[in-house]
């Protein structure tokens, strides 16, 4: 029989403790956890760069459900444990369920602390904590208006800027006279402030709160000088405190935190706490490296594995804000047994700072240029005799016994137990041993066997270094193609950050970006026109020079220049009127080829494109509008006969491809979007081959997607069974859209779903209903500014340039 | 020289490109980003297709039909492809657009 182990929080100390665990005893323990957060595990500090947009909350999830149902472990999300019986060993959540335990584990963490103003309840007021913050942030950014954040520590400098990325007026108010008093010098901290207002954002230091008004919502910050700051959002980040109510009412020990020994037991010997909550030798702690030192501790105790003990020690400080490089460790304040080494240089931003007692480095402050941090972490770690490199010791690695002043080199010079991942603890050497060892090639694989470079990310520069050092000319960084030769960038990166800066017209992109072309290529243009499109429906002006040929003149250009035309014929019915305007305007233009197509439409090539324009009122006449035979965008939707009239007919799939088709047509996609509805499994629409499909059954509408009949030949897959042909509309329609958000350009869904995998697809819009109705809406939004028929607009004089030579010459000199 | 005059330089968007009918065949009048005006042959070296309906880039166009980057300044292909496509003199007065004629002419002898 295994022991029962309850968990309260699931946050990164105990995800980590259980890691460990697994892996020294894994079926020691039945698992259960209680987690307050909706959600899994994911990692706190890269909340910032979901704030800025840099990230989405799925590329930092560190276990997917999909792990709790591997280790067996039951997870109950949303469920606040209100009481722990110690007499009968059990815990009970706030929505009843009662749990036993032999070993418990209190990782509850900390709740921000609220400055106790008035006004501090007020709806506007937030703090940052979890994602619910970030997502309430990120709501109020839309508004593009003003936002206080108070306190200018780590934290609120993160979410400074990372809502000054989204577009708001940010001032930062600061009770002390500069910024991270408590990790940086003065001098820094004023290169810090100096640097944070270079990005736009207002700091205020010795600003102290007064209160903050408003009525019914916040309006402002009143300060204690009378100064008054409006403002729209205002978010408290001034510190932490321990979690610790629960473990109190239980009646165990607590100080600042929930007072634990060095092997993170609590004064009940079948209850253990680890994380922010947890305070041990007088410290409390809420940088990650001690956090998951204390889960290495606590799992070895419940492993029996070894006698590991938790040993206080220093952890550097660095800023997550993109542009913004700063280190600090350790002790740097003045005393007259110290010394200082410094070094500045005004113009390019840099100030080093190292403190020495007794020749031995103690503390560190390094700005704008901190690649040698680790390097002096590991000297201060081993307490190294400096002496020697005095001279030249604030220049960094680079500079001493002579090496060369390539980084590759002072990574090389590193030795094998320098720390390399300061939050997670990772050597130089595990880190090598591991590539050679397991036949790693790339960081992802670093990050999955070591975990070096897989929290902040501050060290993936070295981690990159160490590959290459490992493996030679065999490791290859540039895993991301770039979009072409104009940039560095791959499209994922292009798109996302499209969406984080905002950018909004070609020249936009192309400056903020780093564009190497003034003016990019026919690769990069068109890509970039389609991501501000789909981005921006109602601000961006969509770019003609940017597009090709066909999309510029809504024909398809032909070998020998001329173009070809295709009506819109609905779901692929037609009727005698609409023949019989074909037949006359082939007569008129003298038009060569009449064809069918394979998506159930008519063909009509070799038109002048001079013609275009009069072929297309004579087609408007008759009540076609572009068939968009030449867009990456909706092509057709085929149908076949259905209830009907076929007598195997389980649904009017006719009627339901029209509406379809009728809802998306002239909507943009990253590539050509070809659709079919079948009425039975008989499947004569050939909807298992396309894009997206439908398979009408008795009970309802089977949705299929991801298929292929080009270059490849691949059956679709089933995304799901609807049971209305509503459900089935919004179904395609998210689908669409979030391939429209996501895909690259000139991606088909095919190959964007191999990229993403049906499970995410699945997940998203089958299983969240929520999350596809956004989808389901945003498209609904961007067709507004879509559905405008082409031909008809330029047969009442749009883009006339195009279709006419601009003069004709010599004419008559040739009849001469 | 002859100069003819076909228009102005706001009749071409730019990054974009017009034609000029002539009895030879047509002439592909460009305009660059930055307002420079380039004429060539309407005839990529290639397979013939029509320039005028290209992407501009930079002083270059890539030809519709199969995405040979053709200089506008010196008419020959870019990068791994050969081959090269006539240039026409051009006239920038103010706003007005010339052409030279004994181009034109030189080809049709």
């Amino acid at each position: 029989m295994s022991e029962k182990l309850v968990i309260i929080g699931n946050g990164m100390a105990p995800g980590r403790m259980l890691e460990h665990l697994l892996e020294a005893a894994p079926d020691r323990y039945s698992v259960t956890i209680f987690n307050a957060e909706p959600r899994v595990n994911y990692d706190r500090i890269m909340l910032s760069p979901v704030l800025s947009g840099e990230k989405a909350f799925e590329e930092i999830v560190i276990h997917g459900d999909g792990w709790y149902i591997k280790h067996g472990i039951t997870l109950y999300k949303g469920h606040k444990i209100v009481a722990i019986d110690r007499e009968a060993r059990t815990v009970t959540s706030d929505h009843g369920v009662t749990e036993s335990y032999d070993q418990l584990v209190i990782a509850t963490g900390s709740v921000p602390f609220i400055i106790p103003v008035p006004g501090k309840d007020l709806p506007g007021v937030l703090t940052y904590r979890d994602l619910d913050d970030v997502n309430a942030m990120l709501l109020a950014a839309q508004s593009r208006a003003k936002a206080i954040v108070i306190g200018g520590g780590l934290l609120g400098l993160e979410a400074a800027a990372g809502l000054k990325e989204r577009g708001m007026d940010v001032t930062v108010l600061h009770v002390m006279p500069t910024l991270m008093e408590r990790q940086l010098d003065p001098a820094a901290g004023y290169l810090l402030q100096k640097a944070v207002e270079a990005r736009g954002i207002k700091v205020m230091p010795k600003a102290n709160t007064k209160a903050i008004f408003g009525n019914g919502k916040v309006e402002g910050v009143e300060l204690m000088d009378g100064t008054v700051i409006p403002a729209t959002l205002v978010v408290m980040a001034v510190g932490i405190r321990p979690s610790i109510a629960l473990a109190k009412e239980a009646g165990l020990e607590v100080n600042r935190g929930i007072v634990v020994d060095d092997r993170m037991q609590t004064s009940d010997p079948a209850i253990m706490a680890l994380g922010e909550c947890a305070e041990v030798g007088g410290h409390v702690y809420g940088l990650v490296a001690p956090l998951y030192e204390m889960a290495r501790v606590a799992a070895a105790r419940l492993a029996d594995s070894e006698d590991r003990r938790f040993v206080h020690s220093d952890t550097p400080t660095k800023l997550k804000v993109t542009g913004i490089d700063l280190y600090s460790l350790g002790d740097f304040a003045d005393g007259d047994d110290r010394e200082e080494i410094i070094l500045r240089d005004a113009s390019a931003g840099i100030y080093k700072r190292v403190v020495l007692q007794d020749n031995r480095i103690i503390g560190t402050v390094l700005f704008g240029e901190t690649a040698d941090g680790a390097w002096f972490n590991d000297l201060k770690k081993k307490a190294t005799d400096i002496s020697e490199m005095r001279d030249t010791l604030i220049f960094g690695q680079a500079f001493q016994g002579g090496t060369s002043s390539d980084p590759l080199a002072a990574v090389a010079a590193l030795a094998d137990d320098a720390e390399i991942c300061g939050c997670n603890g990772v050597c130089k050497g595990k880190i090598t041993g591991a590539i050679t060892g397991k036949g790693l090639t790339g960081l992802d694989d670093v990050r999955a066997h070591t975990k070096a470079s897989a929290s902040c990310g501050s060290c993936t520069g070295l981690v990159e270094q160490l590959l290459k050092l490992t493996l030679g000319d065999t490791y290859n960084p540039a895993a991301v193609q770039p979009m072409c030769g104009c940039t560095s960038l791959g499209h994922d990166d292009v798109r996302r950050l499209i969406k984080a800066k905002g950018l909004k017209t070609i020249p936009a992109v192309m400056q903020e970006l780093e564009w190497k072309t003034s003016c990019g290529c026919a690769k990069c243009r068109p890509a970039l026109n389609y991501y501000l499109v789909c981005d921006w429906p109602d601000q961006y002006a969509d770019d003609y020079q940017s597009r090709f040929i066909n999309e510029r003149v809504h024909a398809n250009i032909q070998k020998d220049g001329t173009y070809s035309v295709v009506p819109r014929m609905w779901g692929g019915v037609t009727s005698a009127g609409e023949l019989r305007a074909i037949a006359d305007v082939v007569d008129k233009f003298r038009i060569p080829t009449v064809k069918v197509t394979g998506g159930q439409r008519i063909d009509m090539l070799g038109i002048r494109k001079e013609d275009l324009p009069a072929v297309w009122a004579d087609l408007g006449k008759a009540g076609f509008v572009s068939g968009h035979a030449y867009a990456k965008g909706l092509r057709t939707v085929k149908t076949c006969v259905g209830s009907d009239w076929c007598r195997f007919g389980t649904q009017d799939s006719t009627g339901l491809g029209i509406r379809i088709e009728k809802f998306m047509w002239g909507s943009w996609t990253p590539a050509k979007v070809k659709m079919a509805v079948s009425g039975c499994p008989r499947n004569c629409a050939e909807a298992t081959c396309k894009d997206v499909g439908v398979v009408c059954v008795d009970s309802g509408y089977e949705i299929h997607f991801a298929g292929a009949a080009g270059l490849d030949i691949k059956g679709t897959e089933v995304l799901g069974l609807v049971k209305t042909e509503d459900e089935a509309l919004e179904v395609i329609v998210a689908l669409v859209q979030m391939y429209r958000e996501q895909a690259r350009y000139l991606e088909r869904i095919y190959k964007w779903v191999k990229r993403i995998g049906t499970a995410e697809i699945r997940r998203q819009i089958l299983d969240d209903v929520e999350k596809r109705r956004t989808y389901f809406e945003r498209f609904v939004f961007s067709q507004k500014f879509a559905q405008v028929d082409p031909w008809s607009e330029r047969v009442s004089g749009k883009d006339k340039h195009e279709f006419r030579p601009m003069a004709s010459v010599g004419f008559a000199e040739a009849a001469e | 020289m002859n100069w003819i005059a076909i228009g102005s330089i706001a009749d071409i968007p730019p990054r974009g490109a017009r034609c000029v009918a002539t009895p030879q065949g047509k002439i592909a009048v460009f305009r660059t980003a930055d307002d420079q005006v380039f004429a060539i042959e309407d005839h990529c070296p290639h397979k013939g297709g029509p320039l005028s309906q290209g992407i501009v880039h930079g002083a270059a166009v890539t030809c519709p039909l199969h995405n040979w980057v053709i200089s506008l300044e010196t008419g020959k292909a870019l990068g791994a492809d050969e081959g090269s496509v006539r240039t026409i003199p051009v006239k920038v007065e103010g706003e007005r657009l010339f052409i030279a004629l004994e181009a034109l002419a030189s080809k049709a002898a």
